[in-house]
């Protein structure tokens, strides 16, 4: 098994000399179907989201229209109005929108401080790693959800920005975690030692030669992140503590539900938001488990 | 554990004094005339203008003896508000818990032992569906479908309010009122245990000793049943304690959707009325709850491994 294992891999690195990573990743998008259509199906969903965010009016759609209170779905209102007689369809774009902005942000901003302490504390190790191992072990055993309501319910002059910065506090230890042990194993290997005893800095080893090594898995663990953090996101919107209410997020929506006459008889307010997260979650993991795949040359498709 | 317990303490004694409103509001507000003389005088009284670390060590000091004051809206003891809810938290995380490894370890079994199958497959592909569903979606589908568009079950509440306490009635009752909660979250909780036991018994079926038992003529299930699936199993049950870590966060979402009276409905209902004497006792108890968690699957870890042993 293991002989098995280990020939294919050099056969493949000696190939891929010359294949950049985003072609592999690209080609392992391709060859896994289910992949290739979550790509296209999230693409087209995030062209429309975001081109009709352009076109859309915002005033327009959170306008109260007491004349049109939760009328059905009908040709003048795609998907029927909200208790306010606001359009749901309108809600729905800007909502979705919201979310994956905010989801991304959030991603981008933990991937950043991940990524800066796990290199930091993988490379240099001694002292400096034992410190943020332990902040990093004690932030881990947090009930994470509780104090992120917390925080939201007493910050002072809450808005998206505070909301970004609370949910990153929390979870860019995970991220560091797992890139400080592959920096720990790559620290060990020759062309680091090479590079040090040739004289280059710290910091250029860090970025410019254990970085790039690293870069597959940061790929996957950012994509895969995206679709958690949408769901924490729009979750936390559901409950009440999530984006404030001048920004509207696909969890606003499904928040409506929460009143039983509006979750059992007006399926059209709640119903296309859960589902658009869920579609949208789905798109993100199978992207980011064929990048997984494409990471790990034992595992690739082709 | 004490070191990471005693910042907890301070972590949350912190933002008790940062958050609106003390002692002293639910008072106020039934007499709003008092004048700023005997607000101070009763602050003082009431130990609050004390320097920080003498309020900490009173508050530390009641924690231990399990006063954790009052609550300002149901001006009740904290200790009593949660105390009739959480049986029914616990009640709701066992059941979670029994029926996600009911679901959970024969699914990883299959998986593993025939490995892409098309059971597998089926397997792998409910795994990432599991996944990949947010817990308050899959909860309001379930309650959607099963508790109104079908109407088998009750729609909120832990029991019903016209039974006897105590009779068999009020258990079946209070089953029925579970199913719903219970199962959403046990299914989005699966995932994590299906993958690891499969991956585990893939890795440990290649291993000598299990060749060892097959070359001695050991029959194919009992080599599954008795070599691969307990060397298998170990890992899964030192996850256990990271479980209630989930456990906490999902009681927050099924309780507000299924409208369950546990600590989690009390937590996100006590938060938006600003009664913060109970949401700092919740999340104590949560950060509590957690570190036990944590504690529990380090003790199972080294029980079952004894490489990493620390004598």
């Amino acid at each position: 098994m293991k002989a098995e294992a280990i020939n294919p891999t050099e056969v493949k690195v000696k190939k891929a000399k010359k294949i950049s990573a985003l072609s592999i990743m690209m080609r392992e998008i391709v060859k896994d179907k289910l992949a290739l259509f979550s790509l296209i199906l999230l693409a087209v969903i995030l062209i429309i989201v975001y081109g009709a965010a352009l076109l859309l009016d915002q005033d327009k759609i959170v306008t109260v229209d007491l004349l049109s209170i939760y009328s059905p779905p009908s040709a003048e209102h795609l998907l029927g109005t909200d208790y306010g007689g606001r359009d749901i369809l309108g809600q729905l774009i800007i909502g979705a929108k919201n979310s994956f902005t905010i989801g991304l942000c959030i991603t981008l901003l933990t991937g950043i401080i991940g990524l800066c302490v796990g290199l930091c504390a993988g490379y240099f190790g001694g002292k400096v790693d034992n410190i943020i191992m332990r902040i990093i072990d004690f932030i881990i055993i947090l009930p994470t959800l509780m104090l992120i309501i917390v925080f939201v319910t007493i910050a002072p002059k809450y808005n998206v920005y505070t909301f970004v910065l609370i949910m990153s506090a929390f979870y860019w230890t995970g991220k560091a975690r797992l890139i400080r042990s592959k920096t720990l194993a790559e620290r060990e290997l020759d062309y680091v030692q090479a590079s040090k005893t040739l004289g280059t800095p710290n910091w250029k080893i860090i970025f410019r030669e254990v970085l790039p090594n690293l870069s597959s898995i940061i790929i996957v663990n950012l994509t895969l992140n995206l679709a958690g953090n949408i769901g924490i996101e729009s979750g936390l919107t559901y409950l009440g503590f999530g984006l404030p209410e001048s920004t509207p997020s696909l969890g606003t929506l499904v928040s409506y539900a929460s009143n039983p006459d509006v979750l059992q008889n007006k399926w059209w307010i709640w119903l296309p938001a859960s589902i658009l997260i869920l579609v949208m979650m789905l798109c993100i993991n199978f992207i980011g488990q064929a990048l997984k795949r494409a990471a790990d040359a034992r595992q690739r498709l082709g | 554990m004490i070191p990471q317990l005693f910042i907890l303490s301070i972590l949350i004694f912190a933002l008790a004094k940062a958050m609106p409103g003390d002692a002293l509001t639910g008072q106020l507000a039934s007499n709003p005339k008092m004048d700023a003389q005997t607000l101070h005088e009763l602050k003082d009284k009431l130990g609050l203008l004390d320097p920080p670390y003498v309020q900490y060590g009173r508050w530390i000091k009641g924690l231990l003896h399990g006063d954790l004051g009052m609550s300002v809206m149901h001006q009740v003891p904290v200790t009593e508000l949660i105390a009739g809810r959480i049986w029914n938290t616990i009640l709701l995380s066992a059941a979670i818990l029994i029926l996600s490894y009911l679901i959970a370890i024969p699914l990883g079994i299959v998986g593993g032992r025939w490995t892409d199958s098309w059971a597998d497959k089926a397997i792998v592909g409910y795994n990432y569906l599991t996944y990949a569903t947010p817990l308050f979606i899959f909860g309001l589908l379930v309650l959607f479908v099963f508790g109104f568009v079908l109407g088998w079950f009750p729609t909120s509440g832990s029991v019903d309010i016209r039974v006897e306490n105590g009779t068999f009635a009020y258990w079946m009752s209070k089953l029925n009122h579970i199913i719903l909660p219970a199962f959403s979250g046990a299914i989005i909780s699966t995932g994590v245990t299906i993958q690891y036991l499969r991956n585990e018994i893939i890795d440990t079926k290649i291993k000598d000793f299990v060749k060892t038992a097959r070359a001695k003529g050991v029959n194919e299930s009992k080599v599954y049943s008795r070599h691969i699936l307990r060397n298998s199993l170990l890992p899964i049950a030192a996850f256990l304690g990271y479980e209630i870590t989930g456990l906490i966060g999902g009681s927050v979402f099924l309780e507000s959707i299924y409208g369950y009276p546990g600590i989690g409905q009390l937590f996100i209902a006590s938060i938006s009325q600003r009664d913060f004497s109970v949401v700092t006792a919740l999340v104590m108890i949560s950060g509590l709850a957690t570190l036990i968690g944590t504690l529990l699957s380090d003790i199972i870890l080294s029980a079952v491994d004894p490489r990493i042993r620390i004598d």
